[in-house]
């Protein structure tokens, strides 16, 4: 939108409302650009306040710490290491889902965006994407912990095999825990509503991904992940995907 | 209030329970391996059932509420939610009364769909912490809602993914009533339909109850106003 | 309660909308079983402004709220520059503007990027982020974080992003709080009488607020207890409010 040269808009009153163009024009914007700026806000905000990854991807390691202890074993492998990685990788997103919209409700953010003239269901992807950017850069940082730390086998021949249930875990964890965090934020027991109401959500996710790990991580004779798992996690993945973008907009309307 | 159909429910609820226990008791075979306990089958498969679809018909009318704003869709979804709640804990009472009479153990892992009830009753047991937490009234209902329909499209999603997952060491005698020989499944039929029956009255006493107690406020409000 | 509708003569050079900027009939907002707005109904012509009075929890906010399609209308008819509220809700919104007591703005971010953000949200440009720090005076300071500014400096801030995509329709909710005068100088032109745009607004203060005032709103327990032009209405009406 280029400024025009004609009289200044607003200074002197009304105009016709929609035949506007200059600086200001009144046209809704487009949801991928309302998606693009929500994104970069939310990532400038995590950059700033470095609230939600740096605390994720301790955690996990810490975690990783703890098993160790609590197992008394120096290494796992096969579905005891897909267990662990993924109950580890699952709470430390439950840090990251606690405070997705915090700064929105305590700052006034929601009325800023509900008075835009914008998709609200922008809101949705541009929060998803933003958990999932958070997960990403969480799981760069756990699996070679995890890899380091505790895990029998080489790392190295397993993460190929990995990346599918990686990825479609972190896609449903996104969507179910931005629709939760959603739920929880505007109610007074949130950072305890957040995790009780995600985890059992996520439990097939958990499913899905352990047993599709299993065998990749497995000392003796690694195999790839059960296609049966995969299916599941990404039927699982479109199908709250879906639910998510129904109901939405009516956790924002009031 | 109406109570010629409550009173109707509750007679017919009545009847269906005495027909499904002497049927129960006196009609279908002792079975052979597991024995007497394996009776709380009638009692417990009936409360699953019923609790389940109590879940997903929640769930409905949370839909029927976000479409019509209707706050009275918002009661009943309340109501069959918290109804199937405490009929879940029945089914996980239930449940592991059976466990113990046929496998030796309070609690198994094989059967998954006392499994996936478990994970779905955990859920379902945040929607009165949830709906408490929220003050404002209209919002309460509309979020409670958005939780009905999620945790609702959750149930069958769940059990198919526990059901992938479980492991089949021990036979599932939860198969199909074509499985049961005729005696026991008509014994189940009868069985299941009397619990229906019992969450249909419950709920409309409850609905009953919490209608009378609006309608109470209402006037004495008015009331007070003059 | 009487209907007022006030056409009072409009200002020379000012484009005035055909149709009444915002109209209400008989609206009904409910908290539970509670009526925070219980019929209210007026008409405010455009580029008037109406000031709305009356004591904490009388309905003031929700009622701005409810003109910023933040809340949806219970019962009765709002109209918000000349569409129906909450149907076609979407199509007021980049015209109108709320300044509330939240600023709406990331506390960790400049004004600047606080401005951008809800500049790209809007479809404004960002040569207009600039000239709306120039002329909250904020240029200066306008790559801190929010958190360091004053209170005051906040609030320019607010009024910059209340502005910025050009609304026709203010709402106000005590805008003139937190700002020394100096500061009320500056916003002035932006959301005050000559910014020539429609404006609804909160007061507290009987003297200034009918001095702003073209239409008088008193509100008490969500219910309308005072509607009038200003010149009809008495200081002493107002205070009579809050007793």
């Amino acid at each position: 939108m280029s400024p025009t040269a004609h009289a200044p808009v607003g200074e002197h009153g009304l105009q016709e409302p929609h035949a506007r163009t200059g600086p200001t024009s009144h046209v809704p914007v487009g949801t991928a650009k309302v998606v693009r700026a929500l994104v970069r806000k939310e990532l400038l905000v995590e950059l700033r306040t470095l609230e939600s990854v740096p605390g994720m991807a301790l955690f996990a390691v810490t975690t990783f710490v703890v098993f160790h202890f609590a197992l008394n074993q120096n290494t796992v492998s096969g579905q005891e290491a897909a267990g662990i990685l993924w109950v580890t990788l699952l709470f430390a997103a439950m840090l990251g889902v606690n405070r997705l919209f915090v700064a929105d409700a305590d700052q006034g953010g929601f009325d800023g965006f509900l008075l835009a003239p914008v998709d609200r269901t922008a809101l949705l992807f541009a929060k998803a994407l933003a958990l999932l950017c958070y997960l990403l850069v969480l799981e760069l940082v756990a699996v070679p912990a995890f890899g380091l730390l505790l895990l029998g086998p080489p790392l190295g021949q397993a993460l190929p095999g990995l990346l599918a249930p990686l990825a479609l875990g972190d896609l449903g964890v996104a969507a179910i825990g931005t629709l939760v965090a959603a739920l929880a934020v505007r109610t007074r027991a949130r950072d305890l509503l957040g995790p009780l109401l995600a985890l059992p959500l996520l439990v097939p996710i958990v499913i899905g991904c352990a047993r599709a790990s299993a065998p990749l991580l497995a000392s003796a004779h690694p195999g790839g992940p059960a296609l049966r798992w995969i299916a599941t996690l990404a039927l699982y993945d479109l199908v709250f995907g879906l639910i998510a973008y129904a109901v939405f907009d009516f956790l924002l309307e009031d | 209030m109406r109570t010629p159909s409550l009173r109707a429910l509750s007679i017919s609820t009545v009847v269906a329970f005495c027909v499904s226990l002497s049927l129960v008791f006196f009609y279908a075979p002792i079975e052979a391996e597991e024995g007497f306990l394996q009776k709380i089958f009638y009692l417990h498969v009936p409360l699953a059932i019923v609790a389940l679809c109590g879940f997903v018909i929640g769930g409905l009318f949370a839909i029927a509420h976000l479409r019509t704003g209707d706050q009275r869709w918002d009661l009943r979804s309340y109501v069959a939610i918290h109804m199937s709640l405490i009929f879940g804990v029945g089914v996980l009472l239930t449940g592991s009364i059976w466990a113990r009479a046929s496998w030796g153990h309070w609690w198994v892992w094989d059967e998954p769909t006392l499994v996936s009830f478990l994970i779905v009753f955990l859920l379902y047991a945040t929607y009165q912490p949830l709906r408490f937490a929220i003050e404002d009234p209209e919002r309460q209902g509309r979020y409670a809602s958005v939780f009905a329909i999620t945790a609702g499209a959750f149930v069958p999603l769940n059990f198919i993914a526990v059901r992938l997952s479980a492991s089949y060491v021990h036979p599932r005698v939860l198969g199909a009533t074509s499985n049961l020989p005729s005696s026991m499944a008509l014994t189940f039929l009868v069985s299941l339909a009397a619990m229906a029956l019992l969450f249909a009255t419950l709920c409309s006493y409850e609905l009953a109850a919490k209608r009378t107690r609006i309608l109470l406020k209402v006037r004495s409000r008015t009331l007070g106003f003059r | 309660m009487a209907d007022l509708e006030v056409h009072a003569e409009a200002p020379t050079g000012v484009a005035v909308e055909s149709g009444p900027a915002v109209e209400l009939d008989a609206l009904r907002r409910n908290y539970g079983e509670r009526a925070a707005l219980a019929g209210v109904s007026l008409t405010l012509a455009g580029g008037r402004t109406l000031v709305v009075f009356g004591p904490n929890g009388a309905g003031k906010t929700t009622l701005l709220r409810v003109l910023a399609t933040l809340l949806r209308p219970h019962a009765g008819r709002v109209r918000v520059l000349g569409e129906e509220l909450p149907r076609d809700a979407w199509r007021t919104r980049g015209r109108i503007a709320l300044l509330g007591h939240e600023p709406l703005l990331y506390r960790e971010l400049s004004a600047r990027e606080n401005l951008r953000y809800h500049a790209q949200l809007h479809g404004v440009t960002p040569e207009r982020v600039e000239e709306r720090l120039r002329a909250v005076a904020m240029i200066e300071r306008a790559d801190e974080p929010v958190r360091t500014l004053s209170r005051g400096m906040v609030q320019r801030v607010a009024v910059a992003r209340a502005t910025l995509h050009d609304p026709e329709l203010l709402l106000l909710d005590e805008p003139y709080a937190n700002l020394d005068p100096a500061a009320i100088e500056l916003v002035e032109p932006l959301i005050g009488v000559d910014s020539g745009r429609t404006r609804v607004l909160t007061s507290h203060d009987p003297l200034r607020g009918l001095a702003e005032a073209d239409v008088v709103l008193g509100l008490r327990g969500g219910r309308v207890a005072l509607l009038g032009g200003a010149d009809s209405i008495d200081p002493d009406d107002v205070a009579g409010l809050y007793r």
